[in-house]
């Protein structure tokens, strides 16, 4: 794209995830009032005392007895000034407790990310370049495999494998539990509890970006310029990399782009299972305690996360191929 | 149909797949006469290790027959299955034909709508309404089909387009049919085979949903179901490997015979995309 078109552009997708985003929110507001109960005495049992002097308290304190429109324009600005609301069984803000677990999914998702993504584009373009061999094949059961997995029973069963039979790897925390480390070793320490939740997590995105590099490849080898390529005899491994595979990475990334928002959400299966203390362990545990502040303040973050992700896969795309797109 | 079904056989995995499914299926039927009594009641001792005291697949913590909860289990996966995906694609179908078939404003309103739903995480999406609704078979189903029609009204939506434009579509109008019977009886069943090659794989991902809302303690509290056995199970898989090993195979077979099918369902109905294919995917 030429440089001059590019902030039309970034304001127009602005625009687009700015909406995107109010209308989570008003979602949210709505599903509060779908909740069965009215809002005060779902908190008023949550903080474990119930009189009607109390609920009416509770009814002024939070605008609920207004009309529900004022009451909507409340809760936007609220949550414009980042106020997702009050846990009232932690007795902690709701973003307080969001901030405090970020980046623990960050890490989690970023590496399953790389790691899904390096693996995955890796074996698809080695399976591409082998169409109809055994390993061709291996990859394309392998890829099937854990399409049908559910990735909380592959958590397990490397927890199985790898902590409990082989005991190489720690099966759950972030950090061993009562050593004091610094330096290097906190570090080393954090990337062994790491291994397991980050593989799981990629492992069934590594299958789907395997297999469509591969889809993608073969299209791409077919064409032309590829054939040009290999006539002006560019060496074939060049041919390779240079042409086929680069052309053939624009789908995989807006695809990973697209599927940002699953990622975050089987991050909420895998830290469960691992017992990994980022947002989703947080939201497991709001919803075993019915906490559903900490629910609806875990479901916009992870929507915004989605969208701001969108955003940047969209810009990467955009400077990248300058034939994209531009329009919508 | 007999042309339909030579194709669909030259697929092998296909083939697999459909003889893996049906015999789900008869476990799922056959559940009460094969385990009579509630899955839910002791059986023999606690933690009896597979292929011991008569126990297939072992006993969970409190002695009750595993085998007997993946065979319970079964008909709860399938039927939430099919359930929520006949749910979901009522929903996509019909947004999807009016996207299409009306085009302009109504068409981009339509889309920016599912755009959405595509955008936000679906499975935390799914986890809150089921907890916001308290979990039941009923709220299970009504979240799982709010967060899969996205894909149905999409391309039920890029079938009408290119179908509303063509002859017989245009004759029909011409010869006065109400908008709803060209709809439903010059346009819908031109656009079947897509959307029953995506039925197939949507099923799949309404179980392995299912089992994930399950796992996470978000099942009907009275029904036995494959994700509540494995979520029965971690907490005690050092001691009880077989307590999540056997539900979580069950739920790998039956939705890895789902995709297989729906790929041979994929080449039989799309002939021209499977020779096409041929080394391509």
């Amino acid at each position: 794209m030429e440089p001059s078109r590019l902030p039309g552009f970034l304001l127009r997708r602005g625009a687009k995830a700015a909406i995107v985003i109010l209308a989570i929110v008003v979602c949210n507001f709505l599903l509060i009032h779908a909740a069965p109960g009215d809002p005060a005495s779902v908190i008023a049992g949550q903080s474990g005392a119930a009189d009607e002097r109390f609920l009416a308290q509770l009814r002024e304190q939070f605008g609920l007895d207004k009309p529900l429109h004022v009451q909507l324009w409340i809760y936007l600005k609220g949550v414009l000034t980042l106020d997702l609301g009050f846990s009232h069984r932690q007795q902690q803000p709701v973003w307080g407790l969001i901030a405090e677990r970020l980046p623990a999914t960050l890490l989690l998702t970023g590496a399953a990310f790389a790691f899904a993504l390096a693996a995955g584009v890796t074996l698809g373009a080695l399976a591409a370049r082998r169409v109809g061999t055994w390993a061709d094949s291996l990859i394309t059961v392998v890829a099937l495999t854990f399409y049908a997995t559910p990735i909380f029973w592959v958590g397990l069963m490397l927890v199985l494998f790898f902590s409990v039979w082989l005991e190489w790897l720690p099966s759950f925390g972030m950090a061993t539990v009562g050593v004091e480390l610094t330096g290097v070793a906190a570090v080393l320490d954090v990337a062994k509890h790491l291994v397991l939740p980050a593989a799981t997590l990629g492992l069934f995105y590594l299958a789907v970006y395997a297999r469509l590099t591969r889809a993608t490849m073969l299209e791409v080898a077919d064409q032309d310029f590829v054939k040009t390529a290999r006539a002006k005899g560019v060496p074939e491994g060049q041919v390779v990399r240079r042409h086929v595979l680069r052309n053939a990475l624009l789908p995989v990334i807006t695809f990973a782009g697209i599927q940002a928002g699953q990622l975050i959400g089987g991050s909420i299966l895998v830290e469960t299972v691992f017992a990994w203390p980022g947002i989703g362990r947080l939201a497991f545990d709001a919803l075993l305690a019915r906490d559903y502040a900490v629910l609806l303040g875990v479901f916009f973050c992870t929507s915004v996360m989605v969208v701001l992700f969108n955003l940047l896969t969209d810009l990467l795309y955009a400077v990248v191929d300058p034939r994209v797109e531009v329009e919508g | 149909m007999r042309e339909f079904w030579r194709r669909f056989r030259r697929n092998r995995g296909a083939l697999a797949g459909l003889v893996i499914l049906v015999l789900i299926i008869l476990l799922a039927a056959f559940a009460p006469l094969l385990y009579p009594g509630s899955p839910w009641e002791m059986a023999t001792a606690p933690f009896v290790p597979p292929g011991e005291e008569g126990m297939l697949l072992g006993s969970d913590s409190l002695g009750r027959d595993v085998a007997a909860g993946i065979a319970h289990g079964a008909r709860i996966s399938l039927m939430v299955g099919a359930v929520s995906t006949i749910a979901a694609l009522s929903i996509g179908v019909t947004l999807g034909a009016v996207a299409g078939y009306l085009g302009g404003v109504v068409d981009d309103a339509v889309m920016r709508f599912t755009e959405f739903f595509q955008t936000i995480p679906s499975f935390v999406f799914a986890v809150l309404l089921v907890a916001i609704f308290t979990p039941t078979i009923g709220s299970v189903v009504f979240a799982i089909a709010v967060v899969s029609w996205p894909p149905v009204a999409r391309v039920v939506r890029a079938e009408f387009l290119s179908l509303r434009s063509r002859e017989f579509v245009q004759a029909a109008e011409v010869l006065g049919k109400s908008r709803i019977a060209i709809v439903l009886t010059d346009i819908l069943p031109n656009a079947l085979s897509p959307i029953v090659v995506l039925s197939s794989l949507m099923v799949a991902s309404a179980i392995l949903l299912e089992s994930a809302l399950s796992f996470l303690g978000l099942g009907d509290p009275n029904l036995m179901t494959w994700g509540f056995l494995i979520g029965a199970g971690r907490s005690v898989i050092r001691l009880a490997w077989w307590m999540s090993v056997f539900p979580g195979l069950a739920i790998f077979l039956t939705v890895l015979a789902l995709n297989l099918v729906g790929e041979g369902l994929s080449d039989a109905l799309n002939p021209r995309l499977a020779r096409q294919r041929g080394g391509a995917t």
